[in-house]
């Protein structure tokens, strides 16, 4: 079975989460290749070993995005089973490249078994479903959830001009504020509730995450409450989906909507003043303390490291 | 000119989701609710059309319970009610597109707002394949849109935080949380809501052969239990959490 793989992206470069895509793939046998939509990250997914080919694939149309015409462009270059990452854009891209292809797709995989079974969580996570399905097809893999292929590949990279008609015009872009990780490409990430009394104390957080290389993410009680806590870092059923090696929440009571997004975390850590706080059920390790006492001797601890 | 909804009716996300023979157990649903991020392309659904870009009508495909969802969404606005009675719950992605997008075209809708996934399925795919079937521009991740002249603009999210463009019909939008005030039925929507006639029409009125799912739905499982974790009392057992993520689960 032949597999294209549409790589992630990030800024000009290539998202580590590629590395994850080549790796399941390969348990699926058959030719890999990558497709780096407007070329980015080409060289790096030549490295990737298990990769075949590598397309470079450039067009005016990859200067914004703009799913429609991205994926009319790639759909040509798509041959056999198509994998994308999961994240917003992968999971457009799948979504449009499968209807164009007249293939179906299957979003957020975390498992794919012998006789192409794949498993995903539905329900926000309450629940788990296993379908079969046939090549080709089109999936999208949920990050950190496959193991990822080594480096020392030596694909040969080769250059296609393609382009579709862009109808989405980018007129502004709006930065985030401040220049911290995005929780959603964060492999730790430390979120802080409304037990955080006021967002100025996520500096204790950033804190933290500065030492570790941490993402910060957020309740939604807290981005609700606090202006100074943007959307995009709330974690959870009306926020991002997240699923680190390590996940610390800290003055986060754990509700069912905030577990949605982030219950699949490998390792989770709980600090919060109530032993009876329901984020205790999720949790690895579970500290019952006021962060105003934990955080301190957290920053000190991982400090020494 | 005329704006489509798609709402979908999902168990409400504060009910329990019970499995049993391999699948989750609907009957044993609480509570069935509009799914989160349609409710906030319902609310710019009406936004728009306040806005004089056309009628709103409000498309659901589902069983006979998810009519309430259609009748709610006139009792705040929506012109009128499309209703496709079918079970979706194993449909594939093509299946379910194909039956929205001829509703769409049945409707002659120009611009369509859904969510950016459902609460049930959690996967993304609708808005995306939809639009690529209707011919439609695509605008993902939409948290505001408005009418500018003869065309829309929007904020979306991107990779570095947020974006307004701009898009002409026919055009769709995903939407994701949106910091707006979702409205509610007062009695007078709600009367005039009761009036209000639901189209109900199966696929095939519509000219759709579903076919057979691609995607067979083997089971359907609750989560894998985590063995139970370890809880320490106090800050004084941070330096053992700590040296346990370094040697026992080696994460940092
Ligand atoms: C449709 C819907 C969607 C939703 N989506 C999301 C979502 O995406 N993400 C999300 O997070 N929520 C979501 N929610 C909201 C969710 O139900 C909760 O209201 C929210 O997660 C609570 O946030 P919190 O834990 O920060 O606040 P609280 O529930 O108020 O908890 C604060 C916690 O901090 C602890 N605490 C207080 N002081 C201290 C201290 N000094 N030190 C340590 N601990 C302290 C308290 O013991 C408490 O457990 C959604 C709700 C609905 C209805
Ligand atoms: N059966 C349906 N009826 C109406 N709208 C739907 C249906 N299924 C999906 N949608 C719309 O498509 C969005 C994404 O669904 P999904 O691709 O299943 O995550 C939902 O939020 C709805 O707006």
């Amino acid at each position: 079975m032949e597999i294209t793989i549409i790589a992630e992206t990030s800024g000009d470069g290539l998202h580590p989460v590629t590395g994850q895509l080549v790796g399941a793939a390969g348990s699926l046998g058959g030719p890999i290749t990558v497709l780096c939509p407007g070329g980015r990250g080409a060289s790096e997914a030549s490295d990737i070993s298990g990769v075949s080919k590598v397309i470079s694939l450039e067009g005016d149309c990859f200067a914004s995005f703009d799913s429609g015409a991205w994926s009319s462009a790639m759909a040509s270059c798509s041959q056999g089973t198509v994998i994308a990452s999961s994240s917003p854009r992968g999971r457009e891209l799948g979504a449009q490249i499968a209807s164009k292809m007249g293939i179906p797709v299957v979003q957020d995989v975390t498992v794919i078994e012998d006789g192409l079974m794949l498993t995903r969580p539905v329900y926000s996570g309450k629940a788990v479903e296993t379908s079969s399905v046939s090549p080709p097809f089109v999936v999208t893999l949920r990050q950190n959830a496959f193991e990822e292929a080594e480096n020392g590949g030596n694909a040969e990279v080769v250059t296609v001009n393609n382009t579709s008609e862009v109808s989405i015009a980018v007129k502004e872009a709006i930065a985030k504020a401040g220049e911290r990780m995005d929780v959603s490409e964060a492999d730790i990430i430390i979120s802080g509730g409304r037990g955080m009394g006021n967002p100025s104390n996520f500096s204790h957080l950033n804190d933290v995450a500065d030492i570790i290389g941490a993402a910060v993410g957020a309740s939604r009680a807290a981005v609700d409450s606090w202006e100074e806590i943007p959307h995009s870092m709330q974690v959870g059923q009306t926020g991002k989906t997240v699923n680190p090696t390590l996940y610390i929440a800290v003055g986060i009571s754990g509700a069912i909507q905030h577990l949605a997004g982030m219950r699949s975390s490998k390792y989770i850590v709980a600090i919060n003043k109530d032993p009876d706080a329901p984020i205790f059920g999720v949790a690895d390790y579970g500290i019952v303390a006021t962060w105003e006492d934990a955080l301190p001797s957290l920053k000190e601890e991982l400090g020494k490291l | 000119m005329t704006i489509a909804v798609l709402l979908k009716q999902v168990p409400d996300t504060t009910a329990k989701i019970a499995v049993s023979g391999g699948r989750v157990d609907q009957l044993s649903v609480s509570k069935w609710s509009t799914s989160p991020y349609d409710e906030y392309a319902l609310e710019y659904a009406l936004k728009l059309k306040e806005a004089g870009a056309g009628n709103l009508v409000a498309i659901t495909c589902g069983p006979q319970r998810a009519s309430k969802m259609l009748t709610d969404a006139a009792a705040v606005g929506a012109d009128s009610m499309l209703h496709i009675l079918a079970d979706t719950s194993e449909m594939d992605s093509e299946q379910i597109q194909s039956i929205l997008a001829a509703a769409i075209r049945h409707c002659e809708a120009e611009i369509v707002l859904c969510g950016k996934q459902a609460a049930d399925t959690n996967s993304g795919s609708t808005g995306p394949g939809v639009a690529s079937r209707i011919g439609a521009a695509c605008v993902g991740m939409v948290s505001e849109v408005e009418v500018e002249g003869g065309s829309f603009s929007a904020l979306r999210a991107s990779s570095s935080g947020n974006e307004r463009v701009s898009v002409s019909k026919p055009c769709l939008f995903t939407f994701d949380k949106a910091a707006t005030e979702l409205r509610r039925p007062n009695v007078k929507g709600i009367m005039m809501a009761k009036r209000k006639v639901i189209e109900t029409v199966s696929p095939q009125d519509l000219g759709v052969e579903i076919g057979d799912s691609k995607v067979n739905i083997e089971s359907q499982n609750s989560p894998p239990e985590k063995p139970p974790g370890q809880k320490f009392e106090g800050a004084e057992s941070v330096p053992i959490v700590v040296l346990k993520l370094r040697e026992e689960a080696n994460v940092i």
